[in-house]
């Protein structure tokens, strides 16, 4: 959350402002996508395969299968036994891993360019012809609940974040945590994995993407060889999925073992819907950077700095979504002897500034510089900008949108600012979620003596 | 929170290429890498780069100013003295230097340890965005001026934030596994300072702290981007000409190894048990360094492929994550072995994990081991220097503890010459079970 509105601008910056970048695109006869985009700083290349596939096409009493189906992607096929996967990677010299969001599921590795092929071979493979065993199933879902005691059940602002989103969304599928709940995880069988696997993993569902010091046509004739030869499958019918109008300020409160509470509140708004035409997600990306993409950006300057009512305070919105839903978020944490309540009070207040008065030429300036500098950081992480690449079309957009993205940002007047506010940022379509912190276990020895003033 | 992604080996993943990186770092770069190194009039050693890739320029200053010269009385004073610096300077409020720096797209950054303080900068090559940035930033360095209002707010931030990890099984765990592993070292200090010392520094400790440590003779300038020799050397001479003129650094203390076992146990209401097991490690520069890594490569540093990770994850599905590493520092750093695991089976994931260990170390590993490790470490090299950021560490590494130029032309042979006797007689010389330090934060015997 803290570094959300600066890792969005980072994310949608535009490819177009060096002539040295060259993006080309290519679609096999069975479905796949394939982007390259050529990098010769170095001798190295990243390969991403990007599934259409995330907690988002879930149902309820399976969540948490698609990352669930992620770990099982290292577990074997008919040719390539359990775990040699990545030890194959690794003897090429390389680093791999893999990651799901709502939105998606994506493999990668990262290698010596002249061992692209070893990466084809091995994706293609584990395309179809995953062995999903009941064996390793048992001891994967361990691993899972593992992961998810460790990143969601013992940290109080995990805990936060999830009854957030299971509040601010009441039928679509972003109320469910990626990582699943721990129930629908203890009753998981290998068949709900397989079954996934069987309904999305198919080269028509997904995106291949390569940045490095490789080829394009070269890159195009190597994925033909790999991912050519298998099959398209019929998809299933992903329905629309639309969140009712909120009608009304929603409230929760989450008790967990911590010292600090913490308020998380946040908007129903729009994501980028036609990117021809919209323009109010980039209205809504420059406030949020106006809200806080620098250190003396509004919420920081004035909640941490001045009235030091806040120890940590930021805004975030994210425009890209597959599931064509989002929101505009504040979370901050109160200083010592300040009560949420006033915490939330003076967000509210700095919300309400905006809608009254607007922001200055001055702020909106500084949002664009910030958006041009990153542009060209980006540069220096292949990593990054396959990101970028893969994360759009698996949305459902073309890359190419990424050349626009500058230009629309910097088209955005104070005046388009101050309206979004004003027809989004609305108490009926507000949710708010506070960390209550318990004490710890008394036997506990906590380091460091309590704070007296 | 949308996009909130679950990757599926984080931590040892993270840590065993943090791990590597900071020691194939210091082993890359001539391979493709020309560094050109002089010394400032000021007698700052500047360690450059020439890359006109990208119009973009990136530079760190570094000073032997880290949390290992705090003392237990006063501990925090190094952390805050260097955040302060950031935080007003020649007249300059906090909002003014942040703003300066948003205006032209700066990022102003910095690294903090136990051994060193560290500035960072990022900006685009073009004049006024360059100028603007650099302006900021030499003042930041060499005028802060430490207000009292600002110290005043950011100690609160920083007890807050220290009340709050007092809460956390994280931070509780690696807290007291570096207090019982350094004792009276000041390693054991943690670098953000303790409630109580942080509420008694004033102003005056940081403006001493700041005269005693943050002189120009010694400080590494780290340099790499779209800048001729001339202007790096130009702005070489500005960020360093007005630094104070500090007396001589005092060495680091040497570490004293432990000569008996402890076991600490703490009780927390998390449904994981946090467990750090370990010993104390290398230096840089250590004679043993490259045996040492690249065994425990296959101990615990190679993600996926580590035996830690085979018998406790992949076989029986324990844990999300389990990791070894060394860090090597000035002095020597630690060797620490973690995991998470679930209250009840923690007893067993310990054994497990000690079992592992203590095969390793008596039996060593196998010619087949000591091949992959070496295929993924040399063959992993081109991707340690394939950006500009990740240079620009390289340099301030191989500058700050003075490893020699040519050690990146060595690196891949030195790994090369590992044999598994060498990896065998170093692990059971370096690392001694019987007086490990354990500590285990929801101690599952607890009610």
């Amino acid at each position: 959350m803290r570094t959300k509105s600066f890792l969005i601008l980072l994310l949608i910056m535009p490819l177009t402002a060096f002539a040295n970048t060259v993006i080309q695109e290519f679609k096999l006869d069975n479905g796949l996508k394939l982007v390259v985009q050529e990098d010769h700083r170095s001798p190295v290349v990243v390969s991403q395969v990007w599934y259409r596939a995330g907690s988002l096409d879930e149902v309820n009493g399976k969540t948490g299968v698609a990352h669930v189906l992620e770990h099982m992607m290292f577990k074997g096929t008919k040719q390539v036994k359990a775990g040699q996967f990545s030890r194959l990677i690794a003897a090429a010299g390389g680093k791999e891993n893999a990651f799901t969001s709502t939105d998606y599921t994506c493999y990668f590795q990262q290698l010596e360019k002249s061992h692209l092929p070893l990466s084809f071979k091995l994706e293609a493979d584990r395309m179809a012809n995953l062995q999903l065993t009941d064996e390793e199933f048992a001891k994967e879902i361990k691993v899972v609940m593992e992961e998810r005691r460790w990143r969601t059940d013992d940290k109080p602002q995990s805990k936060v974040s999830e009854a957030f989103q299971a509040t601010v969304y009441h039928a679509h599928p972003y109320s469910r945590p990626v990582i699943g709940y721990m129930n629908d995880l203890e009753n998981m069988t290998a068949a709900d994995a397989r079954e996934w696997y069987h309904n999305w993993y198919a080269p028509n569902n997904a995106t291949v993407v390569v940045v490095g010091d490789v080829k394009a046509q070269e890159v195009y004739a190597l994925a033909k060889e790999h991912f050519g030869k298998l099959k398209a499958k019929v998809l299933p019918e992903r329905k629309p999925q639309v969140e009712p109008e909120q009608t009304g300020e929603r409230r929760i409160v989450v008790k967990a073992p911590a010292k600090l509470p913490y308020l998380l509140m946040g908007y129903h708004v729009p994501p980028l819907m036609n990117p021809e035409t919209d323009w109010e997600p980039y209205a809504l990306e420059v406030l949020a950077g106006v809200l806080s993409g620098n250190p003396a950006a509004r919420l920081n300057q004035r909640l941490v700095r001045e009235t030091q009512i806040a120890v940590d305070a930021s805004a975030g919105y994210d425009l890209m979504a597959r599931g064509r839903q989002s929101i505009f978020a504040l979370d901050a944490t109160p200083s010592e002897g300040k009560t949420v309540a006033e915490l939330e009070t003076a967000l509210l207040q700095q919300v309400e500034s905006i809608k009254q008065s607007g922001v200055t030429a001055e702020e909106l300036d500084r949002v664009k510089a910030g958006v041009i500098a990153a542009d060209v950081y980006k540069r220096d992480s292949m990593f990054y900008q396959g990101m970028q690449i893969g994360t759009i079309e698996t949305i459902g957009f073309p890359w190419k949108i990424l050349d626009d993205y500058p230009n629309k940002l910097r088209a955005v007047t104070p005046e388009q600012v101050q309206a979004v506010a004003n027809k989004y940022l609305l108490k009926d379509n507000l949710t708010i979620a506070t960390l209550d912190p318990q004490p710890i276990d008394p036997n506990a020895k906590p380091q460091g003596k309590p704070h007296v003033h | 929170m949308m996009n909130m992604q679950h990757i599926r080996k984080t931590l040892s993943f993270w840590l065993a290429l943090l791990a590597a990186g900071l020691l194939a770092f210091a082993g890359a770069a001539q391979a493709g890498v020309k560094i050109q190194h002089w010394q400032t009039a000021s007698g700052s050693e500047v360690y450059f780069v020439e890359n006109h890739d990208l119009p973009i320029v990136d530079l760190s200053v570094n000073f032997a100013a880290g949390s290992v010269r705090d003392t237990a009385e006063k501990s925090g004073v190094a952390g805050i003295t260097r955040y302060l610096m950031t935080l007003g300077a020649a007249g300059m409020s906090d909002e003014k230097i942040s703003n300066k720096m948003a205006d032209v797209g700066a990022i102003l950054g910095g690294d903090f340890d136990a051994d060193r303080a560290g500035f960072k900068l990022r900006t685009l090559s073009s004049e006024r965005e360059k100028a603007q940035a650099l302006e900021v930033f030499t003042k930041i360095l060499q005028q802060p001026d430490f207000p009292e209002s600002v110290l005043e707010r950011e100690k609160a931030r920083i007890i807050s934030s220290l009340q709050e990890s007092a809460t956390q099984p994280e931070s509780i765990s690696s807290k007291a596994f570096m207090t019982a592993l350094y004792g009276s070292h000041p390693y054991s200090l943690d670098g953000d300072g303790e409630v109580d010392t942080v509420a008694k520094i004033k102003r005056d400790d940081l403006q001493n702290f700041y005269k005693q440590y943050y002189g120009a003779k010694g400080a590494v300038v780290a340099i790499i981007g779209d800048l001729t020799r001339e202007q790096a050397s130009a702005i070489a001479e500005n960020v360093t000409g007005g630094l104070p003129k500090a007396s001589a650094i005092s060495p680091i203390p040497a570490v004293a190894l432990p000569t008996k076992p402890v076991e600490q146990r703490i009780s927390h209401p998390a449904s994981q048990s946090h467990i750090l097991l370990g010993y104390p490690g290398i230096k840089r520069g250590d004679p043993d360094l490259f045996p040492l890594y690249v065994g425990n490569y296959v101990l615990g540093g190679g993600g996926f492929v580590s035996r830690l990770t085979e018998e406790v994850r992949e076989k029986r599905g324990l844990v999300y994550s389990v990791y070894s590493y060394f860090m090597p520092m000035a002095e020597a750093g630690p060797f620490q072995i973690g995991l998470q695991t679930k209250k009840d089976q923690a007893e067993d994931a310990l054994k497990l994990v000690r079992e592992t260990l203590d095969k390793f170390i008596k039996g060593g590993i196998t010619e087949t081991e000591l091949k992959a490790a070496k295929a993924n470490i040399i063959g992993g090299f081109p991707m340690r220097i394939d950006s500009n950021s990740k240079i620009l560490d390289y340099l301030a590494v191989i500058g700050f503890y003075k490893l020699p130029l040519n050690y990146l032309d060595e690196y891949n042979s030195n790994v090369e010459k590992v044999t598994v006797a060498q990896i065998k007689d170093a692990f059971s010389r370096r690392l001694k079970p019987e007086n490990f330090v354990t500590v285990i934060v929801g101690d599952p015997a607890a009610k």
